[in-house]
């Protein structure tokens, strides 16, 4: 076999490990979310728990990418496609730190009902974990378009999050009993605009990939 | 001045072999005010060989002192440039040179002779080409031509070019015996050592690594590290972790035009013609 095809099929591997990961922690942040939402705490448990998948798969796909740099020495374009995935995986395993912070706040929480159904609190979520699903596939597909557009998606997030905060304020204010839910309520917020900001973190790699540069 | 009255008239070919014969048999030559450095110039370079141009308009400033890479498919013409450097290609038949070429800021078809030329611009080729004598003599072949003959003298220049060349350990107590029966890696070394007993300013290296085992080609490659302190190090390689490795800049030519010439870590993590990143990930052909 040609070192051209032995490295494109070394990418393919890659980026199908990429995938996989970037699965496992979708799943993981709907879990996460799930189970705060309908205060599953043994979903937390099992959620927070599958972390160490997520810790192997960075692992493994490290290796993969050393291994490849090591043995195909590849340079220019194909250089900074394993670079870029080798710093992707850094950020999609906080991501999966991020999802089981959040299970480890269910798991603190109280058993009592929400003063307030969570409404917020999913919908950012699921604008976040697609975010971290498009942020994955720009790099698969190699879709410049699709990785910067994840800024304006950013902003979407921070404003949900400004949101969030200033109705936790309000209901503190309204009965301070509820302080320690609402504070919980902002935790999980705030972890999710991490999320966001690894995700835009992964789009700036993928640009660097494609253009070969990095800001 | 003398190197002026013998380079006025340098338009023909028989005008140049005269003039390397009247290089080769002046005695002492001070190149200090000649060449100011090592640092080699090329201003629109075009060459010839008949009807086939093998150089297309190429220009590029090499500085002094770093190791420079010529990288390219066979037949780009990386040789034809470099032997332009030290005029190794006035006598072929049929061949014509247009452009300015300068080391150390002197114009090379202008104002040097030819024999002080190749005093400060050395060359090694992909295959040893030592002289059937001794290790001692072979290294002393070039200082000998220069008019050192005092014995104190060139036994300091063997033990200076030996030791410059990473091979003082495995040669000096075999110094008269034959240069032929060493191995194909230290008669490489050997050979760059016997560049190196004139004190180049310049050392061209073509391929010189492309027929050794990997150990060789490590300690050569190491040398050109050390040798850059010194002087400049251009050389040709077609293999690339040669080029990552050792070359501070890098030059990508293709079919007789230089396509790119940057930073050998910009060049080749961030190549700007779509033809370098073709050629240096394997995408061509
Ligand atoms: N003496 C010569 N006469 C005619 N053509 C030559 C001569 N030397 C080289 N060439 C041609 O010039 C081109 C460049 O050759 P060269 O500089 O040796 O390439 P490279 O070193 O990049 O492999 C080639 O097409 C080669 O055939
Ligand atoms: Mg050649």
């Amino acid at each position: 076999m040609s070192t051209r095809n032995r490295y494109e099929q070394e990418l393919k591997a890659i980026s199908d490990e990429l995938i996989a990961m970037q699965r496992a922690v979708e799943r993981a942040i709907d879990r996460a979310i799930e189970a705060f939402v309908t205060k599953d705490k043994t979903l937390a448990a099992g959620t927070a728990e599958n972390d160490v998948e997520i810790n192997r798969m960075e692992r493994d796909i490290e290796q993969h990418c050393l291994k490849v740099l090591l043995m195909e020495h590849p340079v220019a374009g194909d250089f900074r496609e394993i670079t870029a995935a080798l710093k992707m995986i850094t950020d999609l395993e906080r991501i999966g730190d991020q999802a089981r912070d959040i299970c480890e706040i269910v798991l603190q929480s109280g058993d009592g009902e929400y003063v307030k159904k969570p409404e917020h609190i999913p919908r950012m979520a699921k604008i976040v974990s697609g975010m971290v699903k498009d942020s994955v596939y720009s790099y698969v597909n190699r879709d410049l378009a699709v990785a910067t557009s994840l800024d304006k998606h950013d902003d979407i997030v921070d404003n949900i999050f400004v949101e969030i905060k200033d109705e936790i304020v309000n209901i503190i204010r309204a009965n301070k009993d509820n302080a320690e839910q609402a504070v919980y309520f902002l935790m999980i917020a705030k972890y999710l605009e991490r999320i966001a900001d690894h995700a835009v973190n992964i789009g700036e790699w993928v640009e660097y990939a494609i253009t070969g540069s990095h800001h | 001045m003398t190197r002026e009255d013998n380079t006025k008239n340098e338009k023909t070919q028989s005008d140049k072999k005269t003039n390397i014969l009247s290089g080769l048999i002046k005695k002492k030559e001070n190149s200090a005010d000649v060449f100011k450095d090592g640092s080699v110039s090329v201003k629109n370079a075009n060459l010839w060989y008949g009807d086939f141009q093998a150089l297309k308009d190429v220009s590029l400033e090499i500085p002094d002192r770093k190791v420079t890479a010529f990288i390219g498919p066979s037949g780009c013409g990386k040789s034809t440039l470099l032997k332009c450097l030290n005029r190794m290609n006035d006598l072929i038949e049929g061949c014509r040179i247009e452009g300015r070429f300068e080391v150390g800021g002197t114009d090379i078809y202008k104002s040097a002779d030819v024999n002080l030329l190749r005093k400060n611009v050395g060359m090694v080729f992909q295959k040893p080409n030592l002289f059937p004598m001794s290790i001692y003599d072979n290294i002393c072949y070039g200082p000998r031509t220069h008019g050192i003959r005092k014995k104190s003298e060139l036994d300091e220049i063997v033990e200076r070019s030996l030791k410059e060349a990473a091979m003082w350990d495995e040669a000096k107590n075999r110094l008269s015996k034959s240069a032929l029966g060493m191995s194909g890696g230290q008669q490489q070394r050997l050979c760059i050592a016997r560049a190196l007993a004139v004190r180049p300013k310049v050392l061209l290296l073509d391929e010189p690594t492309s027929a050794l085992d990997p150990i060789s080609t490590g300690k050569i490659e190491e040398l050109t590290s050390e040798l850059k302190k010194e002087l400049t190090v251009i050389i040709v390689t077609h293999n690339m972790q040669q080029a990552t490795r050792i070359a501070d800049k890098t030059a990508f030519f293709l079919l007789g035009e230089l396509i790119e010439y940057s930073d050998t870590e910009e060049l080749f993590i961030n190549p700007e013609d779509p033809r370098t990143e073709r050629y240096i990930t394997g995408k061509f052909g």
